[in-house]
């Protein structure tokens, strides 16, 4: 307890009385800003009890004098928000893509909402400006699988790629290993040949033999010069582009197993415009038709 | 008598005492009525306990500490719910033992991951995350893909969150391990699984039929997250009973 309070001879403070071994200490006042900056703020801290959602009783709480819930502030931030996007969005509804393309003003909105779109839905697999992964195509070139004009794209998105929505591009490569349709000699064959269709085989003899193999089971989707199919978004093999690898060893895996990759339907998750706005900006990546 | 700080002060059973009492009452406060009003806990419909190979796969969710850089909880703002989804529900957590909220947020909120992405994609992820997403700093996780899933014990743990308040029937915890293989098995037949956690997502995780891995388990996991509540048409007001 304080003993002696006394006025210190040097600074002129009150001392707070206590002393230890000859040491006492001074009792200087806290700084005026700072007091009334607490006095403020327990000020504040007693208004924002009234006005905003505060004491829990037993059953049920004081929900505060303004009736403010952060659950209704969102829903109406998300509103406003959509309202504000909605004549922009009306229009390109009701507008056909070529329309959207044609027009700047709309262009430059598809473009700038389907980006935004894409970032969150599509690059996780198709990477951010879709410059592809393994697996996943590239969207920035010009080689498609099922096609590159605007309608194309928009109905990959629309209902995606071997799914289970009836409308998704559907096709199976078979399991040409798994299954046993090939051996494996007939499976390295036709890998040699198709190796060759991208001037890359090493024996003559062996891509012969593959040849015929290719001739009877992988024309009628890949075409007869490995050309592809964009009906069947068979790839195409003479190109330097391969989804999964397009060394030996992931030819071969690819024979042996078969990959068919899948798309998600994206109708019913995002709304049409969205769609839309997606499948032009994906169209001006770079390889639209 | 005239109250003397200096008494309690000096002595330390008293302080203590009086200190425990202090601290008592602002808890009790704060986490009393969460028991008591009828609001804290929404009612809505679809959420169910985790079936076993989702609870198998939130098991090693824990055990790798992925809580440590993600979220489970999407809190009710603008950009929040643009990016993420509907913001979390308590109901959507209720059979979490123990919930996985949290503020830590290296990685993105997880609350809905479910349904996002394929599980081809949840497997390249985790072997090596920087193969899909190449500015992740997540640690890749292939062993998950070679660990054969220990679930030996799946039904003890089923009755273990059925002491902690998940209601497990009985015939949940009876075919607890059939349905755990069954749901990893795209040939199985899963009518009383599907019947005893509606909406589970079936199939083989990791692209591997002939086993059944830690990888199998947490894409699981993944898969369900968030997807139990419908929330078409559903508004605050729904919400708030």
């Amino acid at each position: 307890m304080p003993t002696k309070i006394e006025k210190d001879e040097i600074s002129g403070q009150q001392t707070t009385g206590h002393e230890w071994d000859g040491i006492k200490e001074l009792d200087t006042p806290m700084p005026k800003w700072w007091v009334y900056t607490f006095y403020a703020t327990i000020v504040f801290s007693a208004v924002y009890f009234v006005l905003f959602p505060s004491v829990p009783f037993v059953n049920s709480y004081f929900g505060g004098i303004l009736g403010y819930n952060q659950r209704e502030d969102v829903a109406r931030r998300i509103e406003e928000a959509a309202a504000e996007q909605a004549p922009f969005m009306r229009r390109i509804a009701a507008a056909t893509l070529e329309e959207i393309r044609g027009n700047p003003e709309l262009l430059t909105y598809a473009q700038i909402g389907g980006r935004i779109a894409f970032n969150n839905n599509c690059a996780p697999c198709h990477q951010v400006g879709g410059a592809g992964a393994r697996g996943y195509p590239n969207l920035a070139d010009d080689d498609w699988l099922w096609g590159g004009r605007l309608e194309d794209i928009h109905q990959t998105i629309q209902y995606g790629i071997r799914n289970s929505d009836d409308r998704s591009r559907q096709s199976a490569m078979p399991r040409y290993g798994a299954d046993r349709i090939l051996d494996q000699r007939q499976i390295g064959d036709v890998a040699e040949y198709v190796l060759s269709l991208s001037g890359r085989a090493e024996d003559a003899e062996r891509a012969a033999r593959g040849a015929q193999v290719f001739a009877e089971q992988c024309v009628a989707c890949h075409g007869e010069r490995g050309e592809g199919n964009r009906e069947l978004g068979a790839p195409n093999l003479t190109n330097a582009i391969w989804l999964y690898g397009g060394d030996r060893r992931s030819i071969v895996e690819t024979i042996h197993n078969a990959r068919n990759g899948a798309m998600p339907a994206w109708e019913g998750r995002l709304d049409a415009a969205t769609i839309k706005m997606l499948s032009v900006y994906v169209h001006a990546l770079g390889g639209g038709e | 008598m005239q109250f003397k700080h200096a008494t309690i002060e000096r002595s330390a059973p008293l302080l203590a005492v009086l200190t425990l009492i202090t601290v008592a009452i602002g808890g009790l406060v704060e986490i009393v009525p969460l028991f008591t009003i009828e609001s804290t806990i929404e009612r809505v419909q679809g959420v169910r306990p985790y079936s076993p190979l989702e609870l198998a796969g939130r098991n090693i969710y824990v055990r790798e500490g992925c809580y440590v850089c993600h979220s489970q909880q999407i809190r009710p703002m603008r950009d929040e719910v643009e990016r993420y989804g509907h913001y979390s529900l308590a109901a959507e957590s209720m059979y979490d033992r123990p919930f996985q909220w949290g503020s830590k947020r290296t990685g993105p909120d997880l609350a809905r991951v479910g349904g996002k992405y394929s599980n081809e994609w949840h497997v390249a992820h985790m072997i090596d995350p920087r193969s899909v997403v190449p500015e992740s700093v997540m640690p890749a996780y292939p062993f998950l893909a070679r660990r054969p899933l220990g679930a030996g014990d799946i039904a003890a743990h089923l009755v273990a969150n059925r002491r902690l308040g998940v209601p497990y029937s009985e015939e949940m915890i009876a075919s607890a391990a059939a349905d755990l293989a069954a749901q990893a098995d795209p040939e199985a037949d899963t009518t009383d699984l599907l019947k005893r956690y509606p909406g589970a997502v079936i199939g083989d995780f990791d692209g591997d039929p002939k086993r059944l891995t830690e990888m199998d388990a947490l894409i699981a996991y993944m898969q369900v997250l968030g997807t139990m509540v419908k929330f078409q048409g559903v508004t605050p007001a729904d919400l708030k009973q």
